[in-house]
């Protein structure tokens, strides 16, 4: 049967969520024949409709629905209702992406083993490997035009880039380039190349950057195979006595509520709303929420650990030309406890453009300290900081019953406090990058605090020992067998990397498994 | 928005004229307010136009730019000027002018000093009144477009074609 599918169909593979875990494998289904509904809470928008405006783009992109916070992090204070900094569209967050995209080091995969016992944190090894991932990666890499893999070239580096490199070679850092970017330095795929905008978070107008959004989505779509529901906010996934889930009830556009009966159901929401269905979806049967034996459904969220370096020179920068994010510092993404923390971090060059500097350099201040800042914004340089941070149970998602979203549904709590690790990481970033930009002069700089997160990872972590996770290493919730989890929510550990690439190659084999399992009978 | 002196038919002579001093930078008369050397005046409907000088100077003591005129204050707090948001404003304005009348000022205004303005602000930072107006500048000032130019900032590029053959990678000082 071809798409649209029917209601009562109960062949087809429900797939929640349309960014980089879901939108890739809802696709990579279709391509194998596999029937899909994508159901998504976001609307369609394409290059054309992107803009070129950070607050007006914001109003158009990110996902505002009611969240609460709480926990000893700045962003529960300056941003109480916004957490995260993600969007709500059929594409997801790879609209918004900056396109860095790195394998993890083979050492992230064993965490708990390389690192040992961390107090207070949660350490877990993958069940898998970076031989294991190596294949899915490379088709992640070809997928997503990465530069500098599978011989494609690097971008060239705009003013931001060159003061970072200026400054990293001074200091003697070795792995400094234009980063591997899902961006094209050529023409690739029928998308064309960068034309050096900036704006790469606002959407690429020119669909330089790969996004979900036009071209694992719409491809999905012309099989025939595929069929994405747009508006169609997911309120709770439903199972029968034999503790097997048979679809999902959610509000259409028009606010209906309707009943999409599933073969299998794959939750691909990010790490808020992944979880927050499955103690949504709680039932006589599951009394704690869906897949959540293990009591971890929730737990471990992890952020990244990350903050930001702007500095002032005596003379124009002009940051905000050309690629957001093509510029890397890798040096420091590896394991070196004498450092006095473990694991790593890497240093990425990053602009804001003057609105959105003026709301995050220093959230709440106000004076000459302040304004004199952004007064040199024509002469600023800045950097972005994403290491590993450590996994903490009490690091969680809960349902609020308190507040309700517009369909009545509790909305998720994110509580967050940084370990120890993360605190002696971050501000070894904060001077490592400082002395980057003093080594070329710098008159002034800004270790700036953390934005709401773009990295959402680990609240239904990946397992060996079902008592440890909520999915086995395929992403299959250790629970109910035909129950996957498919974004960032499944990492066990959240590496120094920026996640997109890994969240796409575990989408890619994630799709193979099922469309293998369904046709051997299994699902 | 802000109103030029030929729309409200006033000469620059008239308008001085028919107002007083308020602050260094501005003077009030009936109804509205107006730069000191008449280049622009605002009309008030809801609120006083001594309440909406406080107003502009509190704006410029949050968030100071000595090369940002006073008409994109204006801008950034005129959407206060409307009936339902007028007795939040007048009493925060009055909270401010006693609290200067408390360091021994005739009100917020008459403290010539940014110095002693500060200190006003600083301890009333925490109210819901100085948070509104903080958090309302953040975007009212620095998300306006006249006011980009101001800071080199040169926002929308596509339309341009990016800057991949308008100098991306131009700095010449490394």
């Amino acid at each position: 049967m071809a798409a649209p599918f029917d209601l009562n169909d109960d062949s087809v593979v429900v797939v929640i969520g349309t960014g980089a875990g879901g939108g890739v494998l809802a696709n990579e289904l279709a391509q194998k024949g596999v029937s899909v509904v994508a159901l998504e809470a976001g609307g369609r928008y394409l290059p054309e409709d992107y803009i070129n405006d950070e607050w007006d783009s914001f109003g158009q992109l990110a996902w505002v629905d009611p969240r609460t916070t709480s926990g000893d992090w700045r962003v529960a204070k300056d941003f109480s209702g916004l957490p995260a900094w993600i969007v709500k569209a059929v594409g997801g967050t790879t609209i918004h992406w900056a396109g860095a995209s790195l394998r993890f080091q083979e050492h992230e995969w064993k965490a708990a083993t390389t690192y040992g016992n961390v107090q207070g944190a949660n350490l877990l090894d993958w069940p898998i490997d970076g031989a294991e991932m190596d294949p899915w990666y490379t088709k992640a890499e070809d997928k997503l035009g990465v530069t500098r893999t599978g011989g494609r070239d690097g971008l060239p580096g705009n003013n931001n880039f060159k003061v970072f490199e200026a400054g990293a070679k001074k200091l003697g850092y070795k792995e400094v380039h234009t980063g591997r970017m899902a961006i094209n330095s050529a023409e690739y795929d029928d998308r064309l190349s960068c034309q050096q905008t900036g704006f790469c978070f606002q959407g690429c107008k020119w669909g330089a950057k790969w996004s979900a959004a036009y071209t694992d989505i719409p491809r999905g779509e012309a099989t025939g195979n595929l069929e994405v529901r747009e508006k169609a906010h997911v309120a709770r996934i439903v199972h029968n006595d034999k503790g097997k889930v048979t679809g999902v009830e959610y509000f259409d556009a028009d606010g209906k509520l309707q009943m999409q009966k599933a073969r299998v159901v794959c939750v691909a929401g990010n790490s808020f709303e992944s979880p927050r269905l499955l103690l949504n979806s709680a039932s006589s049967m599951f009394p704690d929420g869906l897949a959540n034996s293990s009591g971890q459904v929730g737990r471990n969220y992890m952020r990244h650990m990350t903050g930001s370096v702007y500095a002032v020179f005596d003379k124009p920068v002009k940051m905000w030309r050309g690629t957001t994010m093509a510029g890397i510092i890798q040096d420091e993404a590896r394991h070196d406890p004498s450092r006095g923390f473990v694991g790593g971090y890497e240093l990425e060059t990053l602009a804001l453009g003057l609105p959105f500097m003026a709301a995050f350099l220093d959230p709440g201040a106000w004076g000459r300290e302040f304004t004199t800042a952004l007064d040199m914004y024509e002469n600023m340089a800045g950097m972005w900081i994403v290491g590993e941070d450590m996994p903490q149970e009490t690091n969680r998602v809960t349902l609020n019953h308190d507040v309700k979203d517009k369909w009545g549904l509790p909305v998720a709590n994110v509580n967050f406090s940084d370990h120890p690790n993360d605190i002696a990481m971050r501000n070894h970033a904060y001077e490592r990058g400082t002395a980057v930009y003093e080594a070329v002069g710098a008159t002034r700089t800004f270790p700036t605090p953390p934005y709401p997160s773009t990295h959402n990872l680990g609240t239904n972590r990946m397992s060996e020992n079902p008592r440890d996770g909520v999915v086995n290493k395929w992403g299959r919730t250790h629970d109910i067998a035909n129950l996957y989890i498919s974004d960032g929510s499944q990492f066990t550990t959240g590496a120094a990397e920026n996640p997109t690439l890994t969240i796409v190659a575990l989408a890619i084999r994630q799709a193979d498994h099922l469309a293998k399992e369904m046709a051997a009978g299994n699902l | 928005m802000t109103t030029t002196i030929r729309e409200r038919k006033l000469t620059r002579r008239e308008l001085l004229k028919s107002s007083v001093a308020a602050g260094a930078t501005l003077v009030v008369g009936a109804g509205f307010v107006a730069a000191s050397d008449a280049a622009w005046a605002t009309e008030t409907t809801a609120i006083k136009p001594e309440t909406m000088a406080t107003l502009i100077q509190m704006a410029r003591d949050i968030y100071p730019h000595d090369h940002v005129g006073d008409e994109y204050y204006v801008a950034a707090v005129k959407g206060y000027d409307t009936a339902d948001k007028a007795e939040m404003i007048e009493a925060g304005i009055a909270a401010l002018n006693a609290a200067a009348q408390g360091k021994g000022f005739a009100s917020y205004l008459a403290m010539g000093w940014e110095r002693d303005r500060v200190d006003v602000l600083r301890a009333m930072e925490n109210s819901a009144f100085f948070q509104t107006v903080r958090g309302g500048l953040v975007t009212g000032l620095y998300n306006q477009k006249a006011v980009w130019p101001l800071f080199g900032y040169e926002g929308e590029s596509y339309s341009k074609g990016g800057y991949i053959n308008r100098g991306f990678d131009d700095i010449n000082w490394l």
